[in-house]
């Protein structure tokens, strides 16, 4: 086994620092120099996944925590899922930074933008490597960290600033759940290795309880219901991070740890179905809001809340290839939907306010052929994500479908199924308002340029072809590839025709009807279904009124015990603190008086005394020497008279 | 041969006048010159009594030999080095006062 994963790292947080430190010379070059380093981490994990064909396995890089009982080390894993995910992670990553030189070429803090993306790269590859959960969960933090920084990252913005704050938050909710997991977990098996853990994990109650705490954690991170609220507002950051936040990074590292955490989920079925449901959940809803979303790269936010509904009900029905299946061809079209929006994004300028970049779908329509490639990229993103053979995302979402059919959980497949249609119309509806029919304002639109564009074709081929090598036509390589050997039997992968199908006329179905809305019978039939369903429309583009729910329970009583607490600050503690100062004014105004007027006085008395007392015997120091040599003489004389005299 | 006691009175003359004159000399240079016979004084009662060391007629005792004369040559050389040192801050002294007057000279009065 090669012994070189650890550095993968370490290349974009060197990037990291020389950007950081040296942004302000380097300007432009600080874009190369974080390129250079994702490109070579991509070369190291190229090199790792062709090493791990051999064999994986975990190795410890450097000695940290030595308990009594038991000791933490950095320690590097190598299996399949890292494999997977660390190709995905540093391709998509260097993509997105490529296509970033072009999307922030113009920003004042360029330089640091690099150096964020890199951190953020750094911590992602950082967190999939790590082989206990102390190591994961300070990477898990650094992933945060990087959300915060890079979503609120034009802070000038309020809205900005306050997505990021919201994203940091709310995800710290799901980490506390996941830390206090960690804690559950250590102080019952005494070990943190996942390799350790998954042996130890036994069908009792503790476990189960650590395993749903672990689940807290990838609620928050990848945006589950009910702390799915983060994303959206996430959107507030620059378009790549968007791309790098939904596809590579962030969120992906919710599904990764219940991927990798799955031999403490697999030990009942509570936990299973708690991430079964709670995807269920989380898809059906966030794909009904992005329905009637009317911003660009919202409803691709929702989109990805709902995709990974989707992943956690895959992996809660013991769909474990699958789920780590459709992450992975997720991160490639999601990340190409995202910067196909960046890009019509950046290019187009609202005539009558020229710096103006709008991402309201509504104002858009005809753009296809003023973009072609952005346009044909975005074409081949949606079908992917519609589920569109042989797009990469059908056979990922098939391989969900017909491994929900086989184990029987008929009600999550439906869901699946709808979410599905949901994810096939909203999808087509945003390509269809945005790419064809006539302009709906003035608007001044122009092709990106080729740092943009290439990218975008890189990242549709991987989109097109990336789902075959887990099709039945390359004999499933990839579910046998990741296969989850240590606890999990091998599940017998064999195409399902009957899901494939299903999918397949799904997919098209809301293609369909996304046609028929939007393209024949533009404006009419969408404002009768609104106008019939008034009430559900209100509540869908209010997104289930979440954020309302929650400003109601949490942020306002918070805010006012907030007040309260300042009030009670100002009132009692402040008061009480002014109160023993007043008092000890008073105290040291008394001191000084008795500083002043009794301790002086001695010393004054004594220092009087002395000069007093000094008076007669001062007259002998006349100051000439010659009286001094007398005075010594007379003395010796009086010395030796004294000595005879005394005999 | 000339009896110890006239060398012992010969010290204590010159040790009279050395007292008698670093009394009473004005300038710090007498001063000095009386110092300087005080010391000679001494140097005789020195090279006298190693002469007479033993009995009051007759030669010193072996191994004491000579250690008078030697103390006498240290207390010379010594009366040069402090010479110096006493000229050294009597020029100092004028430079400051512009006298070298010793009875002028009462910085240290109380």
């Amino acid at each position: 086994m090669v012994k070189y994963a650890h550095l993968i790292p370490l290349f974009p947080f060197l990037a990291f620092a020389i950007n950081i430190l040296f942004g302000r010379k380097l300007k432009k070059a600080s874009a190369i120099i974080s390129i250079a380093a994702s490109s070579a981490s991509f070369f190291l994990a190229a090199l790792t996944f062709l090493g791990n064909l051999k064999g994986g396995g975990s190795y410890v890089v450097a000695k940290w925590l030595a308990l009594k009982t038991v000791a933490i080390d950095f320690g590097v894993i190598v299996d399949p899922l890292s494999c997977m995910m660390l190709l995905v992670v540093t391709i998509v990553g260097t993509l997105i930074q490529i296509y970033s030189i072009g999307y922030m070429g113009e920003d004042k803090r360029f330089s640091r933008f690099f150096a964020y993306l890199s951190l953020f790269m750094s911590s992602m590859l950082g967190l999939l490597l790590a082989d206990n959960f102390v190591i994961l969960y300070i990477f898990w933090e650094g992933v945060g960290l990087c959300s915060y920084l890079l979503i609120s990252f034009w802070f000038e913005r309020p809205a900005a600033a306050k997505a990021g704050m919201k994203a940091f938050i709310t995800t710290r909710i799901g980490d506390t759940g996941l830390l206090i997991g960690i804690l559950l977990l250590f102080f019952t098996t005494k070990t943190l290795y996942f390799k350790d853990l998954a042996g130890l994990a036994g069908d009792n109650t503790v476990f189960t309880i650590a395993a749903l705490l672990i689940f807290c954690g990838a609620i928050g991170k990848s945006a589950q219901f009910p702390l799915h609220v983060w994303l959206p507002d996430a959107m507030e950051g620059p378009t790549p991070v968007s791309a790098l936040i939904h596809a590579a990074t962030m969120v992906a590292a919710g599904v990764y740890l219940v991927a990798r955490a799955y031999g403490i989920f697999v030990i009942n079925q509570i936990p299973l179905m708690a991430v079964a449901y709670i995807g269920a959940i989380t898809a059906l809803m966030a794909a009904s809001i992005a329905l009637v979303n009317n911003d660009i790269k919202r409803i691709l936010a929702y989109s990805t809340i709902s995709q990974l509904g989707l992943m956690m009900v895959g992996l809660g029905a013991g769909a474990y290839s699958a789920g780590a299946f459709h992450l992975m061809t997720h991160a490639f079209f999601k990340a190409l939907l995202f910067l196909c929006a960046g890009s019509v994004i950046h290019s187009i300028h609202v005539e009558d306010e020229p710096s103006l970049h709008t991402q309201d779908i509504r104002k858009m329509g005809g753009l296809f052929n003023k973009m072609k490639i952005t346009g044909a990229t975005f074409i081949i993103a949606g079908l992917a994500i519609a589920g569109v053979p042989p797009f990469a995302g059908f056979w990922s979402k098939d391989e969900i479908l017909s491994e929900l059919l086989k184990s029987g959980h008929y009600g999550l497949f439906v869901v699946a199924l709808l979410t599905s249609l949901m994810t096939a119309f909203y999808m087509f509806r945003l390509i269809f308002l945005v790419l064809f029919g006539k302009t709906r304002s003035k608007l001044r639109v122009h092709e990106s340029p080729n740092v943009m564009t290439i990218p975008l074709s890189i990242l549709a081929a991987f989109s097109i072809f990336i789902g075959f090598i887990g099709s039945p036509f390359m004999n499933h390589a990839f579910q046998n590839f990741i296969y989850f050997g240590d606890v999990h039997t091998m599940e017998i992968i064999e195409p399902n025709y009957f899901a494939m199908g299903i999918s397949t006329a799904v997919g098209l179905f809301g293609i369909g009807l996304a046609y028929l809305f939007y393209i024949l019978n533009n404006k009419i039939l969408p404002q009768a279904i609104r106008a019939r369903f008034s009430l559900l429309y209100n509540v869908l583009s209010n997104k289930y009124y979440v954020d309302e729910i929650y400003e109601f329970l949490f942020i306002k009583p918070c805010l006012r015990l907030a007040a309260l607490s300042f009030k009670f600050d100002l009132g009692a503690i402040d008061g009480t603190v002014n109160w023993a100062a007043r008092v000890a004014m008073a105290i040291s105004r008394v001191k000084s008086w008795i500083d002043i007027h009794v301790v002086d006085f001695f010393v004054n008395l004594v220092a009087v005394l002395t000069g007093f007392a000094s008076l007669a015997v001062r007259r002998i120091h006349t100051g000439s020497v010659q009286n001094y040599l007398l005075i010594a003489f007379f003395g010796l004389v009086l010395i030796i008279v004294i000595k005879l005299i005394g005999g | 041969m000339i009896p110890q006691s006239h060398f012992l009175i010969l010290g204590a003359i010159l040790f009279a006048i050395g007292i008698y004159g670093a009394l009473t000399r004005r300038t710090a240079i007498g001063i000095l010159m009386s110092i300087e016979l005080i010391l000679n004084a001494a140097n005789v009662n020195l090279i006298t009594f190693n002469r007479f060391l033993g009995s009051p007629d007759g030669p010193a005792p072996s191994g004491a030999d000579g250690l008078g004369q030697i103390f006498a040559l240290f207390v010379i050389a010594i009366a040069a080095a402090s010479a110096v040192v006493g000229l050294v801050l009597v020029i100092a002294i004028y430079r400051n006062s512009k006298t070298i007057l010793m009875d002028k000279i009462n910085l240290m009065k109380w």
